[in-house]
């Protein structure tokens, strides 16, 4: 059996009393789309924090492409190779477009300790970064402040900064979320592209979306994993349509 | 497609090339030839006040790119003025008069401070960090306070400028005046060219979205305090050009009034653009002169004002002329 690429080992995290994370064992292979779902405040957004460093935790391990990062900050773990997208929309919205792309670009080209040259004018960042803005529909916008964007358009950009990258993981907090009909199903066909590049971890409540996209899926209920298998099994599993699925698929 | 909402499809707000590069171009020619108009009245007060505004636009230049591109409102600035000004002060005390020497010592003063209290400052954030400048920033005040070798509260005279090379040129009005625009110019390219670099990118997004650049891989700490290292630098060039304008140097350069009057003239030219914060000093330090000539009570005219530039123009001076601008155009 392959390696698994992320592998989250008795991840422990509470908030005063309440425990978001319990005992929490997840992994994640090499080339597929995990999905991790579950109602809310079950401990998602937490465990993608913790992931990408955000959070530290209150115990247990989490081992990235053979190292452990668990008390490694966020910028170590990203330059490792691990690149996440905001539940939130969280891109720099003063910031243009193709310079949202090209500072990411930038973050994993060599030195950003240039003090001189026109970081805006040079091709090998603004490249990539067409290239990327490409891939999600996005490259007739270039030149538009990120916060003119319409909401679609920012989850889109989103994914475009998490592509240029090129990341080892890609942890992608609801990517659907508040987008409507027709733009999350332009989402779902550019993450369709992307699978199989890279693995990622998808949290999303758009349950059509998980079922079209995920390889395999984990339910997460009360910081704790109740639940993980090929789509088909978890719809069928009674556990989970009792605690989750029942009230969302209808 | 998407691309069609109405709202998402305004422009790009392109930063007109008047505001980019006629403007400062302007301003730095009527830097250059005020001398010269000059000449025919009250030549060297005229030279004096100038000179005085292109000392502090200096430092003010320096907060504008902690301020207006990192979101770092530092309010301890003055103490890099101090450092660089006490620079000059206390080798001439020993009868050391070159600015070869002085210029130096004032640089690396003001970044030895810069580095080792920026390393604790920007482990906090907003209030916290504003609040620990201006407490670096006083602790600096009370030490020159305390140095009764030189002058102590009092302050300390220095027998004359600084000679360069061995010649003393800088006691010319006319000269020192070029000079100071000189370090003015090369301050203003510096930062500009150091906003637009990778570095620069670094600094902007990091006010813009701090988390985002640290999953993007940046170690944010490092680059915000080359910043703040840099900038404070720069304030100690400002302190050896005050020191050699005024000929004295006093704890009050360090003072946390002066501090809060830098960030006053940033916000008041308008901030992050740098040439703002040239118009700013300018417009501070004429206006305070202006009034106090007419009235001695020329602080309850200048207080409502500055509060009412604030809350009417919010882009400052630079930018309610570029609002005027847009109003105008569209009729």
């Amino acid at each position: 059996m392959a390696e698994p690429v992320l592998s989250v080992r008795a991840l422990r995290k509470s908030f005063g009393g309440l425990r978001v994370s319990d005992d929490l064992d997840v992994d994640i292979m090499p080339g597929e789309l995990h999905a991790v779902i579950g109602p809310n405040g079950a401990g998602k957004t937490t465990l993608i924090n913790q992931i990408s460093g955000l959070l530290a935790p209150d115990g247990g391990r989490i081992v990235f492409a053979g190292h452990d990062i668990t008390g490694v900050p966020a910028h170590v773990r990203a330059r490792l190779g691990l690149a996440r997208s905001f539940q939130i929309t969280s891109v720099l919205p003063g910031f243009t477009v193709l310079e949202n792309v090209a500072v990411a670009v930038q973050a994993r080209s060599g030195s950003s300790f240039r003090l001189f040259g026109r970081a805006a004018d040079e091709p090998e960042l603004n490249r990539p970064a067409r290239a990327a803005l490409d891939e999600v529909g996005l490259v007739d916008r270039e030149h538009v402040p990120a916060g003119h964007l319409s909401h679609g358009e920012k989850r889109a950009l989103e994914l475009a900064i998490a592509l240029a990258l090129e990341p080892k993981l890609l942890l992608l907090d609801e990517p659907m979320a508040g987008t409507g009909r027709e733009e999350s199903e332009r989402l779902v066909a550019a993450l369709q592209r992307l699978k199989g590049r890279f693995p990622m971890l998808l949290v999303e409540h758009d349950m059509t979306a998980v079922f079209a996209l995920a390889d395999r899926i984990s339910v997460l209920i009360y910081g704790r994993i109740l639940a993980s298998g090929a789509p088909a099994e978890v719809r069928a599993d009674q556990r989970v349509v009792a605690a989750y699925l029942g009230d969302e698929m209808e | 497609m998407a691309n069609a909402a109405p709202a998402a499809l305004a422009p790009a707000p392109a930063r007109s090339f008047y505001a980019g590069r006629v403007l400062p171009a302007l301003l730095f020619a009527a830097f250059a030839l005020a001398p010269l108009a000059a000449a025919a009245g009250a030549e060297s007060y005229v030279l004096a006040m100038l000179t005085r505004v292109m000392v502090f636009a200096i430092a003010a230049i320096a907060l504008d790119l902690l301020v207006g591109y990192g979101a770092l409102v530092s309010f301890g600035h003055a103490a890099f003025i101090g450092l660089g000004a006490y620079a000059v002060g206390i080798l001439s005390a020993h009868g050391v008069g070159e600015a070869l020497l002085a210029l130096p010592l004032a640089l690396a003063a003001a970044a030895v401070f810069a580095f080792a209290t920026g390393a604790v400052c920007l482990r906090t954030r907003g209030v916290y960090f504003i609040m620990i400048t201006l407490a670096f920033g006083q602790m600096a005040y009370f030490t020159a306070s305390s140095l009764a070798p030189y002058g102590g509260d009092d302050g300390l005279t220095i027998a004359a400028r600084n000679t360069l090379f061995g010649m003393p040129l800088l006691r010319s009005n006319r000269f020192f005046y070029y000079f100071v625009l000189a370090w003015l110019l090369a301050s203003y390219l510096f930062c500009r060219a150091l906003v637009h670099s990778r570095f620069g990118r670094v600094l902007r997004g990091a006010r813009e979205n701090r988390g985002r650049m640290a999953t993007l891989g940046f170690d944010v700490y490092r680059f915000q305090l080359a910043a703040y290292t840099i900038a404070g630098t720069i304030g100690g060039l400002s302190g050896f050009l005050l020191a050699n304008a005024t000929e004295f140097v006093s704890p009050a350069y360090m003072s946390w009034q002066r501090s809060g009057e830098l960030i006053v003239m940033v916000l008041l030219g308008g901030m992050g653009s740098l040439h703002g914060a040239i118009i700013g000093t300018a417009a501070y330090l004429l206006l305070e002169e202006w009034l106090a000539g007419i009235t001695e009570h020329w602080k309850v005219i200048f207080g409502p004002l500055l509060v009412l530039i604030v809350l009417f123009a919010r882009g400052g001076l630079v930018g309610a002329a570029a609002e005027l601008k847009r109003r105008l155009a569209r009729g």
